[in-house]
């Protein structure tokens, strides 16, 4: 009986009952019996790990295609969050691109780096400390959503590094941002 | 040939196309209306080997930098005399010069200028004098002969033997730029590079005896603070807390170090005793307060605030806490920096959209504007509160421009190629070194 329910495939135990059973007379019918039921239990058990192998795998397919979903709806939103001159208000459209992220993150472990920038208008200093306050405004909005503050790093760089080297409101634009990383 | 030559120190790791255009060089854009003719003789040289330097240019330099004098062409000079004896001040009104410097430097490994200024018109000695040092500080001897010079003429100690800490910032299409903390003298020559980074540099600030540097770099990835001392290169971080760690400012007595750190939350001032590392946190306001400046006494500080909606230039005095707003007029007022007399105070200030250098009086506080172009940042005023330097854009590029505190004078010091910023002029230093 244990060296029956020791043995792992259902075929195996198959082609040692009918051993067994030829054997004739040095077996008794009921323990050949209580063998076979064995035999078959085990393998009802097998099909249903195998079934929940398949299921599970089925699972990790979806929840991958979900993650590669919230993964391709976070590329789309962007990475780069724009802010007013002197504001750190998130905007409609920040707010939209920040809730993709916010759903990815989530979604996984993984933790990421808030990048606050200015344009070069005014004070260098004043600007770090801006830069830092339009970091926080996008950390403190999704930590508010549910993502662990310990996952969230600010770092401002002020306007020590635009994207837009020229000067006028259109490269100054490009350039007052967070950019997530 | 030269171009081949540079390409090949460039392969060794020497960029002498960026050393060269690293340097500065003084260009007077606006001097006074009727400058002072003076003429600064060429000095006897009565020493070993030949002179490392010609001194009296040096000098000569200097005095039209200031956009105060006119200094005498050497061409249309009569006579090199060097010795009181040898001076006939009828050769010197001819080419109406109104002032003769004359004199003579001696020595080796160390050297001694000894100068003598005359009044043509009135034909009198006015002044002389002796200044020594090493060999090497033969140019900063010269800025000094310059200062007494400039002194006895305009009654207010000159800056020239002084220096100049900026960064220079040269782009990197192909990657992250390159940031140099710069030294230099007040004249731009004799640039050193302090500190190398491919991340940003900012906030560079003076030790009250010169012999250190303060600034913030994020070579970590972090900003961070660092302090550096000049004569013997030894670095030291002196913050990493999480979150900004900006605007170092030394104390006037050299004890402490005023900075702004977020690690509370938002950023506030900090005094760093830096003889035990013990932070005593100086304000706790939910608005940005950052770019903390002494006052000379040591008693207040005076900083960037916008807790009254948009930045303005507070106080904050130490003995008991209290707070008041310095400034009123305008939109945005940053970055105060105050004049040794306590007095002026010189600033970023935003009139008609405009980022402009003013200052203001802290008796009247009457604001003047003092520069006409736009994007204008990072005022720091020289030790003898004669002029205002400060970077704005020129261009793509940013660069130095100085000017007068009466708006008289300004001059730009434009280097070759890449940008220049974050100015800091030294206090006065000793070059006996």
């Amino acid at each position: 009986m244990t060296v029956f329910a020791r043995i792992g495939r259902a075929a195996l135990v198959g082609a040692f009952v009918t051993v067994l059973a030829a054997c004739g007379g040095s077996v008794k019918e009921d323990e050949a019996a209580a063998a076979e039921a064995a035999a078959q239990q085990q393998a009802a058990q097998e099909a249903a790990r195998a079934e929940a192998a398949r299921q599970q795998a089925a699972r990790a397919r979806e929840e991958a295609a979900a993650q590669a979903a919230l993964a391709d709806a976070a590329t789309a939103a962007g990475t780069v969050f724009y802010f007013d001159f002197d504001s750190s208000e998130l905007s409609r459209e920040a707010r939209a691109a920040i809730d993709a992220h916010i759903a990815l993150m989530l979604s996984n472990r993984a933790s990421a780096r808030l990048e606050g920038h200015t344009d070069e208008r005014g004070s260098r200093a004043y600007n770090q400390a801006l830069g830092e306050r339009r970091a926080n405004a996008v950390r403190d909005y999704m930590v508010a959503n549910g993502v662990p503050a310990y996952r969230l790093e600010s770092i401002s760089y002020g306007e020590e590094n635009p994207v837009a080297y020229g000067s006028g409101e259109s490269n100054w634009q490009q350039n007052r941002r967070v950019e997530l990383k | 040939m030269l171009r081949m030559l540079k390409v090949g120190l460039c392969v060794l790791g020497l960029s002498v196309s960026t050393w060269a255009s690293a340097q500065l060089s003084i260009e007077i854009t606006q001097g006074v209306d009727n400058p002072t003719p003076v003429a600064i003789v060429p000095f006897a040289w009565r020493g070993v080997g030949a002179p490392s330097e010609d001194v009296a240019r040096i000098v000569d330099n200097d005095l039209a930098h200031s956009g105060q004098f006119a200094p005498v062409n050497r061409r249309d000079m009569l006579s090199f005399p060097s010795r009181a004896s040898e001076l006939y001040f009828r050769d010197w009104r001819a080419i109406s010069a109104e002032y003769i410097v004359i004199g003579e430097v001696r020595g080796g490994a160390r050297i001694e200028v000894e100068y003598q200024l005359f009044d043509a018109i009135r034909q009198v000695k006015i002044a002389s004098g002796v200044v020594s040092g090493v060999a090497s500080e033969t140019r900063m001897l010269g800025h000094q002969v310059a200062d007494q010079i400039y002194e006895q003429l305009t009654g207010i100690p000159g800056a020239f033997a002084t220096r100049l800490l900026y960064v220079s910032v040269n782009r990197n299409p192909n990657g992250k730029d390159f940031y140099r903390l710069t030294l230099a003298d007040s004249d731009g020559r004799r640039p050193i590079v302090l500190l190398e980074s491919r991340d940003p540099i900012l906030s560079p600030a003076w030790s009250p005896d010169g012999s250190e540097v303060a600034y913030v770099s994020y070579e970590t990835s972090r900003p961070a603070i660092y302090r550096q001392n000049l004569m013997t290169g030894n670095r030291e971080q002196l913050t990493n807390f999480t979150g900004l760690n900006s605007s170092p400012a030394w104390s006037p007595d050299g004890s402490a170090m005023a900075m702004v750190l977020s690690k509370d939350g938002n950023p506030d001032l900090y005094l760093m005793d830096l003889a035990t590392r013990e932070l005593t946190r100086l304000t706790q306001h939910y608005a940005i307060d950052t770019e903390p400046t002494w006052m000379p006494d040591g008693r207040s500080l005076l900083f960037t605030s916008d807790r009254g909606g948009k930045p303005q230039i507070y106080r904050y005095e130490l003995q008991t806490g209290r707070i008041n707003r310095v400034t009123f007029e305008g939109a945005y007022n940053a970055r105060a920096r105050v004049a040794q007399d306590g007095r002026n105070v010189a600033m970023i200030h935003q009139s008609g959209g405009k980022y402009h250098i003013a200052v203001q009086d802290l008796v009247t506080d009457r604001v003047t504007v003092l520069t006409t172009t736009d994007l204008d940042e990072s005022p720091t005023i020289a030790p003898n509160g004669s002029m205002v330097l400060y970077a704005t854009k020129d261009g793509e590029r940013s660069i130095l421009r100085a000017v007068a505190v009466d708006g008289g004078v300004r001059f730009s010091l434009p280097a070759r190629e890449g940008s220049v910023q974050e100015p800091a002029w030294s206090p006065y230093v000793n070059a006996q070194r």
